[in-house]
C-alpha cells in the first residue's frame, strides 16, 4: 500500500466524518444546556432532503446549506417549545419527531428522488494543498469540511474559554445556580436547543450536496446516522474535541470496513453496513461501565496495584452527563 | 371533574384537527388535493373485504407489540429495541419450523413450538438490552437501537447464508414452509389467522389486568414512577425492569412468529416492518393506558394499509401514513402540554 493511497483514504475519512462532527457537536451544545434533542436522526434526513431540494431549485449551494440549518433549527424549536414551555417528555417528543421527519423527508422528497443536482467541489488551498501527503490529507477538502475543522476549535473555545460558554455549562449542570447569577435559564435553553439543531442541520446537506450527493429516498443510506451522532455525543463526554475524535474514529472504522470488504467475501455487504451499530453499543458500554455498581464492587475485591490502575483507566474513559440533562427548570 | 374531562376531549379533538390540517397543508404543498389523498387512504383501508381483512392482519402484530410496550412503559423504560425483538421472534420461529419440517412431529405441535421459540427469541433480545442497561450503564434507547440493527444483520445473514433458497439467495426471503406448517387462516386467500387475532386480544387484556389488577403490576408502576423510592422501599428495581423487558420481548416475539407462520410463511429481510416503532407511537397516543390501545392500533393499521395504494392512485409516497401518524402523536403531546399549562396542572415527567 503506497503512502499517497493511504493519505487520500484518510482524507476521505476526515471528509466523511464532517456531518457527524456537525451533528454531534450541535447535539453536545444542546445537551450542555440541559436538553436532549432525540430527533437527530429524522432532523438529518429532513435537512438532507430539504438542502438538496433548495440547491436543486435555486442552483445555489449556499442556499442548500442554509435550508438545512433552517430545518434543523425549526425541528429543534419544536423540541424546545414542547419540553421547555409545555413540560412534555423530551424523549417522547424527540422520538415522534425523528419518525415524523423521516417520513416527511421520504414523502416530500419523492419528486426529486434520483435527480442529478449540484455538488460541492473540493477547494484545495493554494500552496498548502501541494505539500506531499499532508496536502491531500488536510488541505484539499471542500469548504464545508474546512468548516467542520473550524467548528471543533470554535465550539471548544466557546464552551471552555468564554463567559457565555461558562453559563452554557451551568445551564446543564446547575441551572438554579445559573439562574441565581442572572441567567434566563429557559430563554437560553431555547437559544442553545435551536442553535445546536441548526448546526446539526448542516449535517444533512453535507451528505446530500457533497458526500453522497443527491436524494435517493429510503436507500440514501443516511437512516441511522443521527443515532450514531447521538451516541458519539455521549462517547465524547459532551466535549467538542473528544466528540470530534469519536466521529473520526467512527469514520475511520467504517473506511477500514470498506477497505477490508474484498478480503471478507463470506460477509454480505448488508452485514458490514450495520457494523457501526454494535460498535456504538460497545463504545457506550466502554464509557459507561465504570458507573455500574458491580464494577466498583468487584474492583474493591482486587489487590491494591491492579485495582488502582484499573480504577484510573475507568475514570479516564468514563463520562458523566450534565447533571441536569433532561430535567425541566422551574424558578420557585 | 366533568369539566376537566370535557376540556381534555376538546384539546385532543383540537390536536386531531390540527394534525389533519397540517397533513392537508403538506399535501397541498405537493400539489395534491388533500381530500383525494384521504379518500384514497379510506378506500384503500375499507373499500372491500380484502383490504379490510389486511387491516386486521396489520393490526395483530401492532397490538401485540403495543401490549408489550405498555409493560415496559409502566416501569419507565423506552424499549426502542422492540423492532429487533420482533425480528428475533421471527428468526427463532423460523428456526423451530425449519427443524420440525420433515420430522415426525405433528404440524400443530410444530407451530406451537415455533410460537414458544419466537417468544424465547424476543425475550432473549430484550433481556440483552436490559442487561446492557443494568450492568453496563448503556441507556436502553441506544442499546435497543443498536440491537435492532444487529438483529437486521443477523436476519439478512441467515437469509443469504445458512437459510438461503436452494439455488440463489434473494431479498424475497427463505423458501416458504410446507403448507401444513402455515397457521390456519380464514380461507385459502386470506392471511388473517383467527388464532393470531385471538392472541393479540388476549395479550392486551392480560397486560391490562397485569398492570391494573396485580401486586406485580403495582410494583412495576412504583418502579416507573420513582425507581429510587421503590428501591428504598425494598422493590428490587433491576429485576422488575428485566421482567418487563422479558414480557415485552416475548410479546414482540409472538408478533414475529405470527408474521412468519401466518402472513409471509417464510423469513423475509424486513420482517418487523416497522411495527415496533409504530407500536411506540400508539402507546404514546393512548397515553400509555391499555384501554384505548386496541382501537387506536386498528386506526394506525388502517392508515398503513390504506396508504399502500397511494403510489398507484395518486403517485404519492406511502410515507404519507407515517406523516399523518407522526403529526397526530406530536399534536396530541403538544395539546396535552398546553392543557397542563393553561389549566394550572403541574407538568409531567421530563
Amino acid at each position: 500500500m503506497n503512502g499517497d493511497f493511504l493519505f487520500i483514504g484518510l482524507a476521505g475519512v476526515l471528509a466523511s466524518a464532517g456531518p457527524l462532527v456537525f451533528a454531534s457537536i450541535g447535539e453536545a451544545i444542546t445537551e450542555r444546556a440541559g436538553i436532549t434533542n432525540l430527533s437527530m436522526n429524522g432532523l438529518i434526513l429532513l435537512s438532507a432532503m430539504s438542502g438538496f431540494a433548495a440547491a436543486l431549485s435555486t442552483g445555489s449551494l449556499a442556499l442548500g446549506f442554509l435550508a438545512g440549518a433552517l430545518i434543523g433549527g425549526l425541528v429543534s424549536g419544536i423540541v424546545a417549545f414542547s419540553s421547555i414551555t409545555l413540560r412534555q417528555s423530551q424523549v417522547a417528543v424527540g422520538f415522534v419527531l425523528t419518525l415524523l421527519c423521516r417520513d416527511l423527508s421520504y414523502f416530500l422528497g419523492n419528486p426529486i428522488m434520483g435527480k442529478p443536482g449540484p455538488r460541492l467541489s473540493a477547494t484545495p488551498l493554494p500552496a498548502l494543498g501541494e505539500i506531499r501527503y499532508l496536502g491531500p490529507f488536510l488541505f484539499s477538502h471542500d469548504i464545508m469540511t474546512y468548516a467542520s475543522f473550524a467548528l471543533i476549535a470554535l465550539a471548544w473555545l466557546f464552551i471552555y474559554k468564554t463567559r457565555p460558554g461558562l453559563v452554557l455549562r451551568g445551564l446543564g449542570e446547575r441551572p438554579a445556580a445559573a439562574y441565581a447569577r442572572g441567567a434566563n435559564v429557559n430563554r437560553l435553553r431555547y437559544l442553545y436547543t435551536i442553535a445546536g439543531g441548526a448546526i446539526a442541520g448542516i449535517a444533512g446537506p453535507m451528505y446530500s450536496l457533497s458526500i453522497k450527493a443527491g436524494w435517493k429516498g429510503t436507500i440514501t443510506g443516511l437512516d441511522g446516522m443521527g443515532w450514531i451522532a447521538l451516541a458519539i455525543t455521549i462517547f465524547g463526554g459532551w466535549s467538542p474535541v473528544r466528540v470530534a475524535l469519536g466521529a473520526y474514529l467512527f469514520a475511520f472504522l467504517q473506511w477500514l470496513g470498506l477497505v477490508l470488504q474484498p478480503s471478507l467475501p463470506g460477509v454480505p455487504s448488508q452485514v458490514l453496513q450495520v457494523a457501526p451499530f454494535p460498535l456504538m453499543i460497545l463504545t457506550l458500554l466502554f464509557v459507561n461501565v465504570g458507573n455500574a455498581e458491580w464494577v466498583s464492587a468487584s474492583l474493591a475485591r482486587l489487590p491494591e496495584r491492579p485495582r488502582r490502575t484499573l480504577a484510573r483507566f475507568l475514570r479516564a474513559i468514563n463520562v458523566k452527563p450534565p447533571a441536569a440533562l433532561g430535567t425541566p427548570f422551574e424558578k420557585d | 371533574m366533568t369539566s376537566s374531562r370535557a376540556a381534555k376531549a376538546l384539546f385532543q379533538a383540537g390536536a386531531v384537527v390540527l394534525a389533519l390540517g397540517l397533513t392537508a397543508a403538506v399535501l397541498a404543498a405537493t400539489g395534491t388535493r388533500p381530500f383525494a389523498a384521504f379518500a384514497s387512504i379510506a378506500s384503500g383501508a375499507a373499500g372491500n373485504w380484502g383490504v379490510a381483512s389486511d387491516v386486521v392482519v396489520a393490526w395483530v402484530p401492532l397490538l401485540l407489540v403495543t401490549s408489550g410496550l405498555l409493560v415496559t412503559f409502566t416501569v419507565g423504560l423506552w424499549n426502542i429495541g422492540i423492532e429487533g425483538q420482533i425480528t428475533l421472534g421471527a428468526v427463532f420461529a423460523t428456526w423451530a419450523l425449519r427443524s420440525c419440517e420433515g420430522s415426525a412431529l405433528s404440524p400443530a405441535l410444530a407451530i406451537a413450538l415455533a410460537f414458544a421459540a419466537g417468544m424465547a427469541g424476543g425475550s432473549l433480545w430484550a433481556m440483552l438490552v436490559g442487561a446492557l442497561k443494568t450492568f453496563g450503564g448503556v441507556n436502553e434507547i441506544f442499546g435497543g437501537l443498536g440491537m435492532n440493527y444487529v438483529a437486521t444483520a443477523l436476519n439478512i445473514w441467515l437469509i443469504f447464508g445458512p437459510w438461503k433458497r436452494p439455488g440463489i439467495a434473494s431479498m424475497s426471503g427463505t423458501l416458504p414452509f410446507d403448507k401444513a406448517y402455515w397457521l390456519p387462516t380464514l380461507n385459502e386467500q386470506s392471511r388473517l389467522a383467527p388464532v393470531a387475532a385471538g392472541a393479540a386480544v388476549l395479550a392486551i387484556v392480560l397486560v391490562f389486568l397485569l398492570v391494573q389488577g396485580t401486586y406485580f403490576g403495582l410494583k412495576l408502576k412504583a418502579v416507573g414512577k420513582n425507581p429510587k423510592a421503590a428501591f428504598l422501599l425494598g422493590v428490587p428495581t433491576w429485576q422488575y425492569m428485566m421482567a418487563s423487558f422479558a414480557i415485552c420481548g416475548a410479546l414482540a416475539g409472538v408478533a414475529g412468529a405470527v408474521q412468519v407462520t401466518a402472513v409471509y410463511h417464510r423469513l423475509i429481510p424486513s420482517i418487523s416492518s416497522g411495527y415496533g416503532y409504530l407500536g411506540l407511537m400508539v402507546a404514546m397516543l393512548v397515553n400509555f393506558s391499555a384501554a384505548l390501545a386496541a382501537p387506536v392500533a386498528l386506526f394506525f393499521a388502517a392508515l398503513n394499509v390504506g396508504a399502500i395504494q397511494l403510489p398507484i392512485t395518486l403517485k404519492l409516497d406511502s410515507a404519507l401514513a407515517g406523516v399523518l401518524q407522526g403529526t397526530l402523536v406530536l399534536f396530541v403531546l403538544l395539546a396535552e402540554g398546553l392543557r397542563g399549562r393553561l389549566m394550572g396542572k403541574k407538568g409531567g415527567k421530563a
